[in-house]
């Protein structure tokens, strides 16, 4: 086990159809933590690598196609072929983030609900998009006050995002009260000054604007956008019209939620 | 065909036998939105039908072995959301419960067609242990659309099978629960089969040709013939086959490389081998340092930076996409990728591109022609399958472009092109004898059977039935592992050689690799989707996602281990040898055993007429511009011109984080960006340009003009953001009609001529390409050619990103410039489009000056004295100062009278300033101090201050007399420019 002061250690897992695996290990990188890319068959057979880690990324991607629903198959292989070492990571505090696809897996996993939870009673899912269509355009990010103390509340940033399936609903508004009251609510969509008004702010129809949410802990994340996709300043699409920038705004995200794994070590 | 009481399409009223399996029924519950039956009921409604409802359920038949504890238990565990879907569970033979809808319609892949949804969840069983019993545990996958609304029923089946189904690949079956269950397998012969060709005549060669599908003409039947005369013995139909799917238009290009007598304006002369003579001479006589790989492998590579390469290659698919689009244009992206794949020692994709033709939007259905889908299915399939199969395979599609004319109606034409990066030094690849012949992926089954040889013949009112077996289905997620799997053996340095298993299947890809040395491979190895396949068929399926790679024996081992570590399938099928053979054993029988000689040099080349002389047109001029803002608008609503949002917000232009320069730009990224750029090292500030240009209007009147001002438009697009002109590389995609016709080859042989004369002017070479012939489609007794179609793809580099400009206008105040010549060249433009006028003078850029002028806008951009940039080109200076204005929300002042043009008889003043579509010209933003500067770094290049950019949201054009002609919104323009067809 690393010690308070040595470098994070970020552990991003991919299996058949994940394909942002790319972009999250250079996040990552560039917010100072070490990275290791690892296929999910390499991290069976040698689990210690998870117990090694301080955060679990699951990328985003079509993993195994998508093609029964959006991040189920991943889940329950990592269900069935990791449980334990997962549970493990968890319970220990370790720092989860599935991001897109990723958020979807961990919706299957039920790793959002807390421990124990039932995938067979899960409250909440993401559904086709109010489109109906794959959208791919930029957003706006408000960070909520929730259970991830990591983030400052009442911040914004611009990111892209990129998927047919990330409208959040939830069972009945009971579920809302109590994500709110159990604070997690983490990221919304909100209202970007001067946007077009024919796209509108919640590109996908999400209940109460929710990109994101967390589990009671705070310790694990799931989030539609793709905050790993503004690390730079020219990834954003109108940077000819913006002022010179130093870094995309998607990079405090990472370089806070490596903070956080490093300080609640 | 599953049913033999299922009609000739596939489509069924009668009642069938419940099938004799589980089926589980999954839908959305009823308090839960269903996006997906809304969708299908508007295009019910589109189809005429007065749907007032359509609820879409998911079903799967499960084998009948399971009980009915197990299939609820996977159900539940698998199949079902707890939140969002309910589910019915109905045993074997038993019918399912009243449908919530009026009607039923239930719509299943035909037996046999590659279904990669049940074969992901049989996998998914099976790892959970659900084990198969009594042989595979089948899985199959259906859909019922319930519809609220009372109709015919035989009205709802026909617009169903428009609308919500692909009868070629598809059962469509309404209120008939019947499906069929279990794969009837076919019985394909396995081992040799011979076949007599010695004694046959020319009516025998003939129908040999045709019966067997083997698209070879009588003068290669001939050669054949007398290849196994002088054997002294009969072909096998491997035999037969391999040399059909290798001498193949499609594979080998004869027209191209053939010899052809040009009868042209300037007198005759014997072209021996056109693309030789002409598009490749000049890459070799440019000789550029930086081209590492040109024409000799399945693509393209330049060098990039840091001692990466960029490889690039484009495709055509159009046949396919005619008859399959959604399928056809996403096994078309599957299939360049795998070209990438297979380029030098493998490149991992960067981007994707797609160029789509088509017919109008608009078209009544009274005009549309019998066995051909309405140009909107045709459009929204293959966007759908580009979308599907690039974004699960994790490329960003960022370039592409859609052009619509009622000349390709009946034959589309879909182009699909990767870009990858790939170290400089794994350009090259080598195939020694003792290398194991290994196969990497996808396993064989039927799809695609014929696809080389069948691209190569025409269209016809029944291709839809006669061809459903040329459809290829793809699984992206098998390509993305083979992806993953392929690149790390590429740098553990696995293999020594690898190529992709596309048209012609195994027998082009072994045929191609073994060429110099030899190959040995025995079909009994291959594995399979399912039984039933004749040795002829393994040999040549065009099954998807597969690559053959050549690997040391030492490695072998190592490579299989990998693979298994990625899921990945690798076997081992033979060897390399040196004998010169094609030797194809299936067991211990011989298939085949071909000299690689007379495989590859054995073609006879024939000899072809072309002829051109310029069709007697009247030139309609330009007459005048009349009440400008309508025709303004009318040109931005024109779908070539309107906005392409719809289909571009669909793809994933943002995964793997380097696009920087994105198809969409401006105050709400709605702009239509000229060129496109990506920076694919992070630590690296260049960036990787894609520029496209393609005018199929201008080849009826003048194709060596079209393919001049082509070239020119891919390379401005690439140097009005960025690129240095001295670093761009192109590709050509040629579709043509039937070039059998002097005419067609005629305008081939003019527009391949001026590729050569302008890839020498810009000093541009060409490094890959591919064409597609005898794009003709048959009605009644007519023979229709598509309009002469020449796609350029332009690569370039950016030396730093930060330097990237885009279209949309910035900054009150800025001065517009306008740089170049503006000439009376209206021909095929779309102002005269839009009067149904033809004729005229078509643009053509000056080969000398043109290459200057692109040297000093990259002067002028690389300097940092331009705030936007435009090229112009269809709807000329009028509509791409609308464009910026509305990109940028700041409207402009736009005077015509200092733009400098020769003045013509018949030529409005302002119409030509306005409307001309002159090549190698810019519209440009630049700030007033730097004017100047932006003025030196153009150097003698002609420019023109224009206009202003103004801080309201007015756009006002001033005639060249003085008057204003025009004081328009932007919002109006921007409403116009989205008001087309959007999908």
């Amino acid at each position: 086990m690393s010690t308070a002061t040595a470098q994070v250690r970020t552990l991003v897992v991919r299996t058949a159809g994940i394909n942002c695996d790319a972009e999250a290990c250079e996040a990552f990188k560039r917010a100072e933590s070490s990275v290791d890319l690892v296929h999910l068959n390499a991290l069976v057979a040698d689990p210690a690598q998870l117990d090694a880690s301080d955060i679990l990324v699951i990328p985003g991607g079509f993993s195994y196609g998508d093609y029964v629903a959006a991040g189920r198959i991943f889940g329950r292989e990592l269900t069935a072929r990791l449980g334990d070492p997962l549970a493990r990571f968890v319970a220990r505090g370790g720092l989860v983030f599935g991001v897109c696809n990723g958020f979807q897996v961990l919706v299957e996993l039920g790793l959002l609900e807390g421990p124990d939870a039932d995938p067979t009673t899960r409250p909440f899912a993401l559904t086709d998009n109010a489109s109906a269509r794959f959208e791919c355009r930029w957003v706006t990010l408000e960070v909520a006050d929730s259970a991830c103390t990591w983030l400052e509340a009442g911040t914004s940033f611009p990111v892209p995002i990129a998927h047919a399936e990330g409208r959040f609903v939830v069972r009945d508004d009971a579920v809302l009260d109590e994500l709110r009251a159990k604070r997690q609510i983490v990221l919304t969509y909100c209202p970007t000054p001067g946007a077009d008004p024919r796209a509108p702010y919640n590109p996908n129809g999400s209940v109460a604007d929710i990109a994101g949410i967390c589990d009671p802990t705070g310790r694990v994340l799931g989030l539609m956008p793709h905050p790993e996709r503004n690390l730079f300043p020219h990834q954003h699409p109108r940077w000819t019209r913006l002022g010179d920038r130093e870094e995309g705004e998607g990079l405090a995200f990472f370089r806070s939620m490596v903070r956080a794994a490093r300080d609640t070590r | 065909m599953a049913d033999p009481r299922t009609a000739s399409q596939g489509s069924t009223l009668t009642s069938s036998p419940l099938p004799s399996a589980w089926r589980i029924e999954v839908s959305r519950r009823p308090e839960r939105d269903d996006p997906q039956g809304n969708e299908a009921r508007e295009a019910l409604v589109e189809a005429g039908l007065q749907a007032t409802g359509v609820r879409l359920v998911r079903g799967l038949l499960l084998s009948p072995h399971l009980d009915r504890d197990e299939v609820e238990a996977l159900a539940a565990r698998f199949l079902v959301d707890p939140v969002l879907d309910s589910v019915e569970v109905i045993g074997p033979g038993e019918a399912p419960r009243e449908r919530a809808g009026d009607h039923a319609v239930l719509v299943a892949p035909k037996p046999g067609v590659m279904d990669p949804v049940a074969r992901t969840i049989q996998a998914l069983f099976e790892r959970n242990g659900v084990a198969p019993r009594q042989g595979a545990l089948d899985v199959a996958t259906f859909r019922v659309f319930e519809v609220q609304g009372s109709f015919e029923a035989d009205r709802l089946l026909e617009a169903a099978s428009r609308t919500l189904a692909n009868p070629t690949i598809e059962d469509v079956r309404v209120d008939d629960e019947g499906l069929a269950f279990g794969l009837r397998l076919g019985r394909g012969v396995r081992g040799r089969v011979e076949t007599s060709i010695r004694s046959l005549d020319d009516e025998g060669l003939m129908k040999l040709s045709t019966d067997g599908q083997l698209s070879l003409n009588l003068v290669e039947m001939r050669e054949v013939r007398a290849h196994f005369a002088a054997l002294g013995r009969e072909p096998s139909s491997c035999e037969l086959e391999t040399i059909a799917q290798t001498w193949s238009e499609h594979c080998k290009h004869k027209t191209l490389c053939g010899v052809i007598e040009f009868d042209g304006e300037d007198g005759t002369e014997r072209i021996d081998n056109l693309l030789k003579s002409t598009i490749a001479k000049a890459t070799h006589e440019l000789d550029k340092p930086w081209c590492l790989s040109v024409f000799v492998d399945n693509a393209g590579i330049v060098e990039f930076d840091q001692g990466q390469a960029l490889a690039i290659k484009v495709e055509t698919h159009n046949h396919p996409s005619a008859i399959d689009p959604y399928g056809g244009a996403g096994t078309g992206i599957g299939g360049v990728v795998r070209d990438i794949l297979g380029a030098g020692l493998g490149a991992k994709p960067i981007a994707n591109t797609d160029a789509f033709f088509v017919g109008p939007p608009d078209l009544p259905a009274a005009d549309l022609p019998k066995g051909s889908m309405h140009p909107k299915r045709i459009l929204r399939g293959v966007v759908a399958g580009v979308r599907d199969y690039g974004n699960r395979m994790g490329i960003p599609t960022i370039a592409g472009g859609v052009w619509f004319d009622e000349g390709y109606v009946a034959n589309p034409l879909v182009y699909a092109g990767t870009v990858g990066l790939i170290p400089g030094s794994m350009a090259q690849k080598e195939v020694r004898p003792g290398d194991v012949i290994v196969s990497l992926g996808g396993r064989t089954g039927k799809d695609g059977i014929h696809g080389a040889t069948f691209s190569s013949i025409e269209l016809s009112e029944d291709s839809e039935t006669s061809a459903a077996s040329a459809v290829q289905i793809g699984d992206p997620i098998t390509e993305k592992r083979v992806l993953d799997a392929l690149l790390q053996a590429r740098d553990l340095g696995l293999y020594r050689a690898v190529t992709d298993c596309g048209a012609g299947g195994y027998s082009s890809a072994v045929g191609e690799m073994g060429e110099e040395t030899g190959a040995e491979l025995d079909l009994s190895l291959v594995p399979l989707k399912y039984e039933g396949l004749s040795s002829d068929e393994i040999w040549i399926s065009e099954a998807q996602e597969r690559m053959v790679l050549a690997v040391p024996p030492d490695k072998v081992d190592a490579l299989v281990l990998l693979c298994d570590g990625e899921d990945v399938e690798a076997t081992i099928l033979g060897h390399f040898t040196d004998t010169k053979r094609l030797v194809v054993k299936d067991g211990d029988e011989v298939c085949c055993d071909l000299a690689m000689s007379f495989l590859h040099d054995g073609t006879p080349r024939p000899v072809r007429q072309a002829r051109w002389r310029t069709p007697p047109l009247e030139d309609p001029g330009a007459p005048a511009v009349g009440e400008l803002g309508e025709t303004l608008a009318r040109l931005l609503r024109d779908p070539n011109t309107a906005s392409k949002e719809w289909i571009i917000r669909q793809y994933d232009h943002e995964v793997q984080g380097a696009s920087v320069v994105k198809p969409l730009v401006g105050e709400h990224s709605d702009g239509p960006q000229d060129g496109t750029v990506l920076r694919p090292l992070p630590d690296s500030p260049k960036g990787a340009v894609l520029g496209i240009g393609a005018n199929p209007w201008q080849g009826a009147l003048d194709p060596y003009a079209m393919a001049l001002s082509s070239i020119d438009e891919a390379l401005r697009n690439a140097v009005a953001v960025g690129a240095d002109p001295e670093r761009i590389s192109i590709l050509d995609n040629f579709s043509w009609g039937n070039c059998e016709l002097p005419e067609e080859l005629g305008a081939l042989v003019l527009a391949a001529k001026a590729c050569e004369d302008a890839a020498l002017a810009f000093g541009t070479p060409f490094i890959s390409g591919k064409d597609s012939l005898n794009n003709t489609y048959r009605v009644g007794d007519r023979s229709i050619n598509i309009p002469r179609t020449l796609l350029i793809t332009a690569l370039g580099i950016v030396p730093d990103v930060a330097r990237c400009v885009t279209m949309d206008l910035k900054s009150a105040g800025n001065a517009l410039f306008l740089v170049g010549d503006t000439k009376p060249e209206l021909g095929a433009s779309r102002y005269l489009a839009a009067r149904g006028l033809v004729g005229g003078t078509v643009p053509r850029p000056d080969l000398e000056s043109a290459p200057k002028r692109l040297a000093s806008m990259h002067n002028a951009i690389a300097q940092g004295t331009v705030r936007s940039v435009h090229d112009l080109s269809e709807g000329g200076l009028a509509v791409a100062a609308a464009e910026m204005a509305f990109a940028g929300a700041h409207g402009l002042d736009l005077d015509l009278a200092p733009i400098p043009c020769e003045a013509a008889d018949g030529y409005d003043a302002d119409a030509t300033r306005l409307f001309s579509e002159s090549t190698t010209r810019f519209l440009v933003e630049v700030e007033p101090n730097r004017i100047a500067e932006f003025e030196r770094a153009l150097g003698d290049a002609p420019r023109v201050r224009v206009g202003t950019v103004r801080g309201d949201q007015r756009f006002t054009v001033r005639s060249t007399a003085g008057h204003e002609l025009a004081d328009l919104s932007i919002a109006d323009l921007k409403a116009s420019f989205q008001g087309a067809f959007q999908g």
